[in-house]
């Protein structure tokens, strides 16, 4: 039993971690979070190793670092002391990965959520012309034009509602 | 390699003073900042190569790709703080980050086989041990040539990637599964490059007589590079359909109504391009900028 509350906790520890890019969600929230295993030490209680599995949004991601060191921490300090933070590639993080409370917490802090990711079996077709833009999570108005396909992070894309003049952000389909 | 240097607060770390988190040691003292820190970015993946690989083969090919990336990126990084708008800052950073990123995983993939770091490959390099294409490392002269020569280069990495992930209707993904895996999620950010690319390339062309001419000058002046990306190699593990690559470069072209050059690819030296370690000019100016510090301060930390 006592192994199963462990790995419940190490779980909570771990899942609770916020993203440094957007910090209002968890990494459990971004789906990035891919298992936690405790493996119990000896009798004694020395020995006992957390390994935690993450997945890399985008390739480039300067936060995985940051989240990797951020887990170490916390786990530490919830008494883990031997954690190992492996990364995991394929599959490829996407944003479906997202989880319903992500998304809320997403929307209730003005970024938009993503529309479901593509579903591909061939090449990616390529997309020309004004691109679609969601809407406004302020006014909730549909006239909503795209300023800018990267936002001050590589996973947001940035808008302008035509009808509040109000400036926002969007999560990109992956 | 370093990333990028942003200040963040985490938010159940932040108590009071922003310093506070600065002082925290996280690391050994390595870290003082959001992004200074840097581990092996395949950490605790199996890097094993598949018995029927050549490591040596998969390692040149994999430094080729990684190359590729690495020094694309340096050419968008000099770009920034001179775009045209703030919108195009933000753009062009993100996409050199993003290329920076696949540089990290092939480098570490290349240099895991042959037994060096990412930074040993990156920084410790001759200008002839690099293997990038040559179009990779053109000095951009105006935004056209930005957008025009990104439109080609990620039109044919996102159709090369794709090959390696194996997510083409004709190609069952590269051998090794490392390199296959960071195909897959590279071709996801490049698919957005490639619509950033093209939608400039359209607006431009199709835009006034001043911004319409300097788009097909930088088409003329950057066609004969192209060949040399369909010249794959021995050790090449994907390919791209040129039918395929024309396919989308025309569709764009007509929209934009842009002349598809006639140029004829630029020259091999004695049959050797950049993928032999022979490039241009513009090569040994990257490098010297590119490796400066690392070479004045080998093994400085900060």
């Amino acid at each position: 039993m006592t192994v199963v509350t462990e790995q419940g906790m190490a779980w909570d520890v771990v899942a609770s971690t916020p993203d440094p890019e957007l910090p209002m969600l968890t990494i459990g929230d971004l789906g990035i979070l891919r298992s936690v295993h405790y493996f119990p030490g000896r009798e004694n209680g020395t020995g006992g190793e957390v390994v935690v599995t993450i997945t890399p949004t985008y390739s480039g991601c300067p936060a995985l670092r940051e989240i990797s060191a951020d887990v170490r921490s916390r786990l530490t300090r919830a008494g883990f002391p031997g954690v190992t933070v492996r990364t995991q590639l394929s599959p490829a993080w996407t944003t479906d990965w997202i989880t319903p409370a992500g998304r809320r917490k997403l929307a209730k802090s003005g970024i938009v959520p993503p529309p479901r990711a593509p579903q591909r079996t061939g090449p990616v077709p390529l997309t020309l012309g004004p691109a679609p833009s969601p809407q406004c999570p302020r006014c909730g108005s549909a006239n909503t034009e795209l300023t800018a396909q990267f936002s001050a992070t590589a996973c947001k894309s940035l808008h302008r509602c035509n009808e509040c003049g109000e400036p926002f952000e969007a999560v990109k389909a992956l | 390699m370093r990333a990028w240097l942003t200040l963040t607060t985490h938010a159940d770390d932040f108590d009071g003073s922003p310093y506070d988190l600065l002082a925290q040691d996280h690391d050994a003292g390595h870290r003082w900042a959001f992004g200074t820190g840097f581990t092996d970015p395949l950490e605790g993946i199996d890097t094993s190569v598949p018995d029927a690989l050549d490591p040596g083969a998969l390692a040149r090919y994999c430094l080729a790709l990684g190359d590729d990336a690495l020094i694309y990126s340096h050419r968008l990084q000099q770009w920034v703080a001179h775009l045209p708008e703030l919108e195009e800052e933000t753009a062009v950073a993100n996409i050199a980050l993003d290329l920076l990123g696949q540089a990290r995983m092939l480098l570490a993939r290349a240099g895991g086989i042959i037994g060096q770091t990412e930074d040993e490959l990156a920084y410790f390099r001759t200008e002839k041990e690099f293997r990038n294409v040559r179009l990779a490392e053109h000095a951009d002269r105006d935004f056209a040539e930005v957008v025009v020569r990104l439109l080609m280069f990620s039109t044919w990495r996102l159709a090369l990637f794709e090959s390696l992930a194996g997510l083409g209707s004709s190609s069952a993904g590269a051998p090794d599964p490392v390199l296959a895996a960071i195909a897959a999620k590279g071709a996801n950010e490049l698919a957005y490059h490639r619509d950033y690319a093209a939608s400039w390339v359209v607006r431009l062309g199709d835009g006034t007589p001043l911004s319409h001419a300097k788009t097909q000058a930088a088409l003329d002046a950057l066609w004969p590079l192209l060949g040399e990306l369909f010249r794959p190699g021995p050790d090449a593990l994907g390919t791209v359909d040129p039918g395929a690559f024309d396919a989308v470069i025309d569709t764009v072209l007509a929209t934009a109504g842009l002349d598809r050059p006639a140029a004829a690819p630029l020259a091999a030296v004695g049959g050797r391009a950049g993928r032999d370690g022979v490039h241009t000019e513009a090569m040994g100016y990257i490098l010297a900028e590119l490796q400066s510090v690392a070479r004045a301060y080998p093994g400085a930390t900060w």
